[in-house]
């Protein structure tokens, strides 16, 4: 119990720790390098909880693909980020006043909460035995019972990737490209030649 | 370990499906020059899916889980689907060489959204639903801004992709809430949860949200917005797309889900239904008056048309449904024929688009004329045409549900409709040509005009095979 509590403090600490990292970090890159730190330490926070698919999908979908994304957004355009930053004292009062009054307003609605009675008439998910770890269970289900889903949803990402090499795709005149083929048949005879050059007669 | 699902009843989404991506892999290795090629074998394999959709029908089944279901209603739309998809894939091959934009992809993202057109027919659970529109949508979304050099197809895209997700949002929301109300998203599960018990109101505000992302792939006032921009916009082999087989499959999966999940609430969703009728119909006749591109009236004239179609599922009943679905059946035909000539205008070479342009069309082309005028007669609903019995039928079963308010509204209506539709007609024939449009007409969009034209014309001597065909796929709705 001591160490799950000791990672949870770890894990926790960091975690807001490095996300307080990202809006204060004057170099965007470093913003977004802490953005993946904390990632990581959420999928911890996940793993203590016992939902180890969660923190599985945080760490490649987050981590491997939307992180490496924003990396590259970051490196790619050129923003100037002090500038966007500039008027942080000017707009604190308004916008923490604004944060404090929807903060106060979900306090109030919160604090009211309760689940509507026909709500609790409906049937409620059955939950997999305890021997079987959530990820299986996942598999189970979208495998089995959503298989159709499943694949209907790999037929709707086959379409958007086709739609976006239909509308972004162009044919450049001038482009060079790669042709393995080529380069691997490429011999010796035709492209070096061996000339004899006289001393002194230049080429 | 489990079953293997049965999936004979989805054999004709299975096979679009395969065929569509084996189709691709053709046109990817032989290059765009094959267009022709690949548009001809998507034609095929949607006659393919067709027959599949034949052999496969029967009495009602459900498979995968509960979320698929193949009955004879959806045996009755898939093939009105498969048709009208077919139909303008076929219009619009020498379009798309003559505007040059043949690729390879057009006719395998017309396949793809098919493919998702049948799911919708066939969807049993919210969640089938949701993903079987969104296949086809955003397959449509593509080919709208398929011709992405021209602002004006990329803007339709565009309009197009950012309302469709709204409405996307917007039926999610309702489906979420549907599923927290009456705790289950399968749609025997819900009708049988709502025939029990009271209904609760946030079970009804779910389902007005649900209508409401429905209605705006419907194009029923009041989501209509993004029509007319999008008809106009895109390519017209694509508007001819458009306005053909997403409705039919629109159309087919919001009378499933008004009849068989929510149909014990006939009397709450009467009043959405008709307001979006009676909407859609004022709104189809009187806004299109103004109109001088062809297809802006088109997409008006869709509007309307969806107004009218609607008034049947107002009803409620299995005489509306059959209603519907008949009506669907003959617009399909006359909104082909239509295209087929608008497809055909082009001057020096160019395509072009004002109504003003087809003037003097009898002098030059006497028989697209011909053939227009009774698309145009039967679209305003003057007998003997095969738009008069569509209206007819709708409108029967609204009185017959003593609809008579939404029956008075929607005769007049077709009256004023029938002022732009007839004006069409006086322009070909009795305004003088300024410029005539070009001679060279594909010999498909010859045979189709000339097929949908008599189709049309001729309907009401055997009217018996698609009327029964109706009542009994409308039977199979009421039947379980």
């Amino acid at each position: 119990m001591i160490v799950q509590g000791l990672a949870f403090y770890m894990f926790a600490a960091i975690l807001v720790a490095s996300a307080v990292m990202v809006i204060s970090a004057r170099n965007p890159v470093h913003s977004v390098l802490f953005l993946i730190l904390s990632f990581f330490n959420a999928a911890g926070l996940f793993i203590l909880i016992g939902a180890e698919f969660v923190a599985m999908i945080l760490v490649i979908v987050y981590v491997g693909a939307v992180a490496v994304l924003f990396l590259f957004v970051v490196m790619m355009l050129d923003i100037d980020f002090r500038a966007l930053r500039s008027g942080l004292l000017r707009y604190l009062p308004i916008g923490g006043t604004v944060g404090l009054i929807l903060l106060v307003e979900l306090a109030v609605v919160l604090g009211a909460w309760a689940v509507a009675p026909e709500a609790t008439t409906g049937v409620a998910a059955p939950l997999p035995p305890p021997e079987i770890t959530n990820t299986r269970a996942i598999g189970q289900l979208i495998y089995t019972q959503y298989v159709y889903l499943f694949q209907a949803s790999g037929l709707i990402l086959f379409i958007a990737m086709i739609g976006a090499i239909v509308l972004t795709l162009r044919e450049r005149e001038g482009v060079r490209r790669q042709n393995i083929t080529r380069q691997v048949s490429r011999r010796r005879e035709e492209v070096v030649a061996v000339r004899k050059v006289p001393t002194r007669g230049g080429v | 370990m489990a079953q293997v699902p049965n999936l004979i009843p989805a054999l004709p989404e299975i096979f679009l499906a395969v065929a569509a991506m084996a189709l691709l892999m053709l046109g990817v290795f032989r290059g765009d020059g094959s267009t022709r090629l690949v548009s001809w074998l998507s034609v095929a394999a949607l006659v393919v899916a067709g027959g599949l959709v034949l052999a496969v029908g029967g009495p009602r089944e459900v498979t995968l889980s509960g979320l698929f279901v193949m009955d004879r209603f959806g045996v009755f739309m898939k093939l009105l689907v498969l048709l009208g998809s077919a139909l303008t894939l076929i219009l619009s091959m020498t379009y798309v060489e003559r505007e040059q934009m043949s690729r390879v992809e057009y006719p395998v993202l017309i396949v793809l959204s098919t493919t998702g057109m049948l799911m919708m027919v066939s969807a049993n659970d919210l969640i089938s639903l949701y993903v079987g529109l969104e296949t086809q949508s955003l397959a449509a979304y593509v080919i709208a801004a398929f011709r992405r050099d021209s602002a004006r197809s990329s803007e339709a895209g565009l309009k197009y992709f950012v309302l469709g997700a709204l409405s996307s949002g917007m039926l999610l929301y309702g489906s979420s809430l549907v599923y927290g109300f009456a705790g289950s998203t399968g749609f025997d599960r819900l009708a049988a949860v709502l025939a029990a018990g009271s209904v609760s109101t946030g079970l009804l505000v779910g389902l007005v949200f649900v209508a409401a992302g429905v209605a705006f792939k419907l194009s029923a006032v009041p989501f209509h917005m993004w029509t007319p921009d999008v008809y106009e916009g895109s390519p017209t082999s694509v508007t001819a797309f458009f306005a053909v087989a997403p409705k039919v499959a629109a159309v087919a999966l919001f009378v499933r889900l008004l009849i068989e999940p929510f149909g014990s609430l006939v009397e709450q969703w009467r009043q959405i239904v008709w307001f979006m009728s009676v909407g859609s119909m004022l709104l189809g006749s009187f806004a299109a008056i103004g109109q001088s591109n062809i297809k802006r009236l088109m997409a008006y004239s869709s509007i309307g048309h969806v107004g009218y179609a609607l008034v049947g599922l107002a009803a409620g009943s299995e005489l509306g449904v059959r209603g519907v679905m008949f009506y669907l059946a003959i617009y399909i035909f006359m909104n082909i024929g239509a295209f087929a000539v608008i497809l055909c205008m082009r001057q020096n070479g160019r395509a072009v688009e004002g109504i003003q342009d087809l003037s003097g069309l009898s002098k030059s082309h006497p028989m697209l004329a011909l053939a227009m005028a009774i698309f145009m007669f039967s679209m305003a609903g003057i007998p003997p045409n095969a738009g008069f019995f569509a209206k007819l039928f709708v409108f029967q079963a609204a009185i017959e549900a003593q609809l008579y308010v939404l029956a008075v509204i929607g005769v007049l209506s077709s009256v004023v409709g029938a002022y732009y539709y007839l004006r069409i007609v006086k322009v070909m024939y009795f305004d003088d040509a300024v410029e005539p449009l070009d001679r060279a007409i594909p010999a498909e969009s010859r045979v189709l005009v000339a097929a949908t034209a008599l189709f049309t014309l001729l309907f009401f001597f055997v009217p018996a095979p698609l009327l029964e065909g109706a009542a009994n796929a409308a039977s199979s709705l009421f039947a379980g």
